[in-house]
């Protein structure tokens, strides 16, 4: 219970940083990315806010044993540059580039109640659910072929 | 057209990274939209609640801004037609998919974390983002 009131208190905070950065804004999002064009800086202030409040926040969080309500930190342990990390963020920023919206900006924008997030968000969980069920078929294919 | 808002950028920021903190702080937890949606597509995860509170969160606190303080609070505007937003979606979904995360998780998490495979990330989709939105407005015109 207090583990679901901390996070719905994070998700709270993540949707009002979401909301007040214009970062649930598809239009200021992509007007970053228009330097040739109708150029606004914004996206580097956020991006810059965030990272060090969370570079300094994790720094003093991450010298403690362990989590509050958890027993160990999740921490990605993967270090190698490989060809799925690149070509996967090459395909996530057409599709950014197409419509502004990334996950992060897409899911508070829901609660705007518009039409354009509902379609990007169902297409966005549509592409997470083809992209695994490709990543299974391609590992048991390998399994079953050397079987 | 948008403003240049850089005051309430870097506070938002700072917001969305001090929800980085707490989370965290509190489950160990990198606070990454891809990783937090995904997981809840799996049907045998045990940790289900934590990710669908801070969803719900999420989406709650700019409808409760909006519902306190009018529409203009939190300005909104999309013009990208919806067949297009369905095919960006779908590549967002498998983008992030393969690459294990997105503007959160490798953009605000692993870049505090100066993970090489964030940073990697981070370079590699601001470059695709950012030709796709040069050949759309400005080779074809489009939105």
């Amino acid at each position: 219970m207090a583990r679901a009131l901390f996070a719905l208190l994070a998700g709270l905070v993540f949707g009002t940083g979401i909301a007040v950065a214009g970062m649930a804004n598809p239009a200021k999002v992509l007007n970053f990315f228009d330097v040739a064009g109708t150029w606004d800086p914004s996206l580097a202030f956020v991006l810059g806010g965030a990272v060090i409040v969370t570079a300094i926040g994790y720094r003093l969080v991450l010298r403690r044993p362990k989590p509050l309500l958890d027993t160990t930190f999740h921490l990605p342990t993967n270090r190698r540059l490989d060809a799925p990390l690149i070509a996967g963020a090459a395909v996530f920023g057409i599709g950014w580039g197409i419509t502004g919206f990334c996950p992060g900006g897409s899911i508070p924008a829901l609660g705007l109640g518009q039409t354009s997030a509902v379609v990007f968000v169902v297409s966005m969980v549509t592409g997470i659910a083809l992209a695994r069920l490709a990543r299974h078929v391609l590992a048991t294919g390998g399994a079953s072929r050397t079987a | 057209m948008t403003e240049f808002t850089p005051l309430a950028s870097l506070f938002g920021g700072a917001l969305i990274g001090l929800a980085a903190v707490l989370l965290m702080a509190v489950h160990g937890r990198i606070a990454g939209m891809t990783g937090i949606v995904s997981g809840l597509m799996t049907p045998q995860g045990t940790d289900w609640g934590w990710r669908a509170a801070f969803l719900a969160g999420a989406i709650a606190a700019p409808a409760a801004i909006v519902a306190v303080l009018g529409p203009a609070a939190v300005p909104f505007e999309s013009v990208v037609p919806l067949p297009w937003l369905a095919v960006g979606g779908i590549l967002v979904g498998i983008g992030v998919t393969f690459a294990s995360g997105c503007t959160s998780g490798h953009g605000v998490c692993g870049l505090a974390r100066l993970s090489p495979r964030s940073i990697a990330a981070v370079l590699t989709f601001m470059a695709t983002t950012g030709i796709t939105v040069f050949i759309i407005r400005h080779v074809f015109g489009g939105f």
